[in-house]
């Protein structure tokens, strides 16, 4: 939750899903689902979504959301149950694996133990003439930054290593389309950061589409062009990090993607009248309706009155604040830049001074 | 949707279960070619009701034994300070070493009129054979078994549970009565499994002994008697013994399980001081070694150097090696090629169908070996009647009995591997085939050859299969020396007992290795 700023101005330039190509799309899934037998639900629910050539898309959710399986469907490791996934102009539903030609990276990074950091590379070039694997393969570790430790075994390597090798081998078989599953799960945070950053640039660079699922949001809008959420096998919104984080399709998708103030509003056109007073909204709208407001668009003024929040707890996080407050019944959440920090107990008035976004089906909000 | 297994899988697993089933199936047939009632007389013949009586005698006083032997040791090489700890517990496993039939032969050599205490020291023991002698022979050997389930059960134990009994003021006996010896249960009952279906099954101790129990009768009526269809139906009731005794462990260890609470930390308890029971503790250890290492290589000592056979006997042994060995080599490649589709099968697509495959593979291993033997019999006289009287009918019963054996470590280094292995070959773009030879097939490397070695170390040895299933005039090492000692010639067999000795020895070395990675 630290990066909510951070990453809102990162991905602003990267994002270029505004300018689509103007061919179809790489890989284009329509109506899938799943179900494992002896289980209520289906794992994965009708999931539809396109992805277009050098596009970055995250899967987004709580473990058991359908993700994995989802990506597992992509990589022919499961097979859907309804649903078809096409890859170019191939329908690739129930191609195995290993004619599919998409890669992927596990979570566990699989390097193979008994082969060195080349061997496991070359395994990945079928395609390419024998005599010249182990060349390229050093050209392809020479991009990670680990062609000095070409002949070294993979539990040699620290994490971070093993993982850019994975990355590498996968790379190496020139798939059309690169998975990751949870791909930085196994990294420390202060490495996490740094390889997230470093991985985008190299897809960018080369182009590379790919699918990535992850359960941290921080990731997700870091890494992603788009991003699609998911919870208890449902696609809920699919859209650029920007648009999923300021335009939220549900209460689900705004708390999963960091705090968010629910308010229960009556909407009347341009704004609504909510029990922080009328509030501007995002789009015109009539009727009761659910707002979303992230805590970051909350101010804070010294003030007591019977309108006013009591401080209830306050966090120090650096370049800003977490305050939690209290109004009757109702908590709200704000964050504050740097500043004269307020003492757990003070009194405040809450007041917006940006945009609600209306849930569009949060009609009904879940408390 | 689940996932269905290539042909290239399922067709040998399937065949290999019908390979299990097929002589079973021959066995019952031929009990039931008598007319009802003969079959009801065979089945109500007062001998059977001894014979019951025997078997059931020999296998709990056999039970009995070897925990009185095995839970002392175990507890004692893992729970005390006593020294040499590394070097006893070997001591503990090499009995294994001795097949059942070299230490009835060895009981045998040590007492009567011929004994070698009557030659060596001028006093006669009295002859050990009958239930002493069954008893002894089959605890001597088997009791390894039960201590080396022990052991790694008492290594596993949660200390934290001894500790906080101690707190609360229980006394060390009444922990361990309540405590310990309640967790110990499953692998007292996995231990008594093992030996009880030895004991059942064991041919060449009783033989020898001349202790009528099932498998003796069976041999007789086979051999001698040649009244095959009373033999079809006394292989039967062993088999229904064997099957109660598997199922009753399987109900006992499935209600255990309920009970079993996760797994305890990694924390070993405080080993205790053996203070004044420092003395018991050694005589107890000497005289459980002395006995079960030290009598058969003593008794083989004098045969061999101090009254030895012509020489001749010894250039014999080369040649019932080679018969030895010519057979058990193609069974174990067998084997382990059996093993493989069934590990494949039922860790890479789970499935009901699939762990019953697994579970049919241990069918030739849990049935005792006599009934084995006599169904593979019936099945080339009925049938297959080309594989009669041939060394393939023996390999094939070999190798029946071992497919289980091979399959333990085939299976557990397919559990361990991780199964993103298979899965990133395959998105590498590698075919199945491709990847089994450049990804599975390296990390089974070291696994197909302890399958390997665990099957031919066994047949080496076998002694029941062989009897019945050997052609005529293929005596193998087990043979000679069980046909010699049951005519007496003590000092003719030695030669060819010491060399089962040395070679099961490596196979002792090999379980020891293995047990050495778990610790």
């Amino acid at each position: 939750m630290l990066e909510e700023t951070s990453i809102l101005s990162m991905n602003q330039n990267a994002d270029n899903t505004g300018q689509r190509p103007p061919m179809g799309p790489l890989l284009s899934i329509s109506g899938l689902s799943k179900q494992y037998p002896r289980t209520q639900a289906r794992a994965v629910n009708n999931v539809s979504f396109n992805l277009y050539s050098g596009e970055i898309l995250a899967l987004l959710g709580p473990s058991g959301c359908g993700k994995t399986t989802t990506l597992r469907m992509l990589a022919g490791f499961e097979t859907p149950d309804t649903g078809s996934i096409r890859l170019k102009d191939r329908d690739i539903t129930v191609l195995p694996p290993q004619k599919r030609h998409i890669g992927m990276v596990f979570q566990d990074y699989a390097l193979f133990p008994h082969m060195t950091l080349a061997e496991n590379v070359t395994f990945a070039m079928q395609h390419v003439p024998r005599n010249q694997r182990y060349d390229r393969a050093l050209e392809w570790l020479n991009l990670v930054g680990l062609k000095e430790l070409a002949d070294r075994f993979p539990e040699e390597l620290s994490g971070g290593q093993q993982q850019r090798v994975a990355l590498v081998r996968t790379l190496a078989a020139e798939p059309e389309l690169v998975l990751l599953d949870e791909p930085f799960s196994n990294l420390d945070a202060g490495l996490r950061e740094r390889t997230r950053k470093e991985m985008r640039r190299l897809f960018k660079e080369t182009g590379t589409s790919v699918v990535l699922v992850t359960h941290d949001q921080a990731e997700a809008m870091t890494m992603a062009d788009r991003i699609g959420v998911m919870k208890e096998g449902d696609l809920l919104q699919l859209g650029p990090p920007q648009q999923v984080y300021r335009e939220p399709a549900n209460a689900f998708v705004a708390e999963f993607l960091g705090h968010t103030n629910l308010l229960e509003a009556q909407a009347n056109g341009e704004s609504a009248e909510t029990p922080l007073g009328r509030v501007d909204i995002n789009a015109p709208a009539e009727g009761r309706v659910t707002l979303s407001l992230r805590p970051e668009d909350l101010a804070l003024e010294r003030a007591d009155n019977s309108d006013s929040a009591t401080v209830v707890d306050r966090e120090f996080r650096g370049h800003d604040y977490f305050y939690v407050l209290q109004r009757g019944e109702q908590r709200y959440c704000a964050i504050v830049p740097n500043h004269e920090p307020l003492e757990v107990g003070e009194r405040v008035q809450l007041k917006a001074h940006q945009q609600a976004s209306v849930l569009p089906d949060g009609q009904h909000p879940g408390h | 949707m689940v996932k269905r297994p290539p042909l290239h899988i399922m067709g040998p697993s399937l065949l290999v279960v019908a390979a299990m089933l097929v002589p079973l199936v021959y066995l019952v047939l031929r009990a039931f070619q008598a007319d009802p009632a003969t079959v009801l007389e065979l089945v109500f013949r007062e001998r059977n009701f001894w014979l019951l009586v025997n078997t059931l005698a020999l296998t709990a006083s056999v039970l009995v034994l070897t925990t009185l032997i095995a839970l002392p040791l175990a507890w004692i090489l893992t729970r005390t300070r006593i020294a040499h700890k590394r070097l006893l517990t070997v001591l503990g496993v090499v009995p294994l070493a001795v097949p059942g039939y070299v230490m009835a032969y060895a009981l045998l050599g040590l007492g009567g009129h011929y004994g070698v205490t009557a030659q060596l020291f001028g006093w006669q023991l009295p002859r050990i054979d009958g239930y002493t002698g069954a008893v002894l022979g089959l605890s001597l050997y088997t009791f390894p078994y039960l201590f080396l389930n022990l052991r790694s059960a008492l290594l596993g134990l949660d200390a934290n549970l001894e500790e906080s009994a101690r707190g609360m003021g229980y006394s060390e006996f009444a922990i361990f009565r309540r405590i310990v010896l309640t967790q110990l249960t499953p692998s007292l009952m996995a231990g008594w499994l093992v030996i009880g279906l030895y004991t059942l099954g064991d041919f060449g101790v009783v033989a020898l002994m001349r202790y009528e129990v099932f498998s003796y009768a069976i041999f007789n009526q086979y051999s001698g008697a040649f009244d095959r269809i009373y033999a079809a139906w006394l292989s039967l009731m062993l088999l229904a013994i064997a099957l109660a005794l598997v199922m009753s462990e399987s109900l006992i260890l499935r209600r255990r399980r309920l009970a079993s609470v996760g797994r305890g930390v990694d924390r070993h308890p405080r080993p205790h001081e053996l203070g004044r029971w420092r003395i018991p503790a050694y005589v107890f250890l000497g005289v459980v070694f002395t006995v079960s290492i030290g009598l058969p290589v003593m008794i083989l000592a004098y045969w061999l150097l101090m009254a030895p056979p012509d020489p001749q006997f010894f250039l014999e042994v080369p040649v019932a090696f080679a018969r030895s060995a010519g057979a058990a080599m193609p069974a174990a490649v067998l084997a382990a090629a059996m093993a493989l589709p069934i590990a494949y099968y039922s860790t890479r697509y789970p499935s009901p169908l699939a762990s019953m495959v697994e579970r049919s593979a241990y069918i030739g291993y849990s049935i005792p070996p006599l009934t084995l033997a006599l169904a593979l019999v019936f099945f080339a006289l009925q049938t297959a009647t080309f594989l009669y009287q041939t060394l393939a009918l023996l390999i094939l019963g070999w190798t029946l009995a071992t497919v289980a054996l091979a399959l333990g470590p085939i299976r557990s280094t397919l559990m361990q591997m991780r199964p993103s292995f298979e899965e990133a070959a395959h998105s590498l773009g590698h075919s199945p085939r491709s990847t089994f030879v450049h990804v599975v097939f390296p990390h089974l490397r070291k696994s197909l050859f302890a399958s390997l070695a665990l099957v031919f170390l066994f047949c080496m040895k076998e002694l029941p299969i062989t009897f019945l299933l050997a052609p005529t005039g293929y005596t193998t090492l087990a043979v000679t020396v069980f046909s010699r000692t049951s005519e007496g010639m003590m000092a003719e067999a030695a030669p060819f007992a010491a060399a089962i000795i040395l070679f099961s020895g490596l196979s002792v070395a090999l379980i020891l290795n293995r047990e050495g990675d778990r610790a």
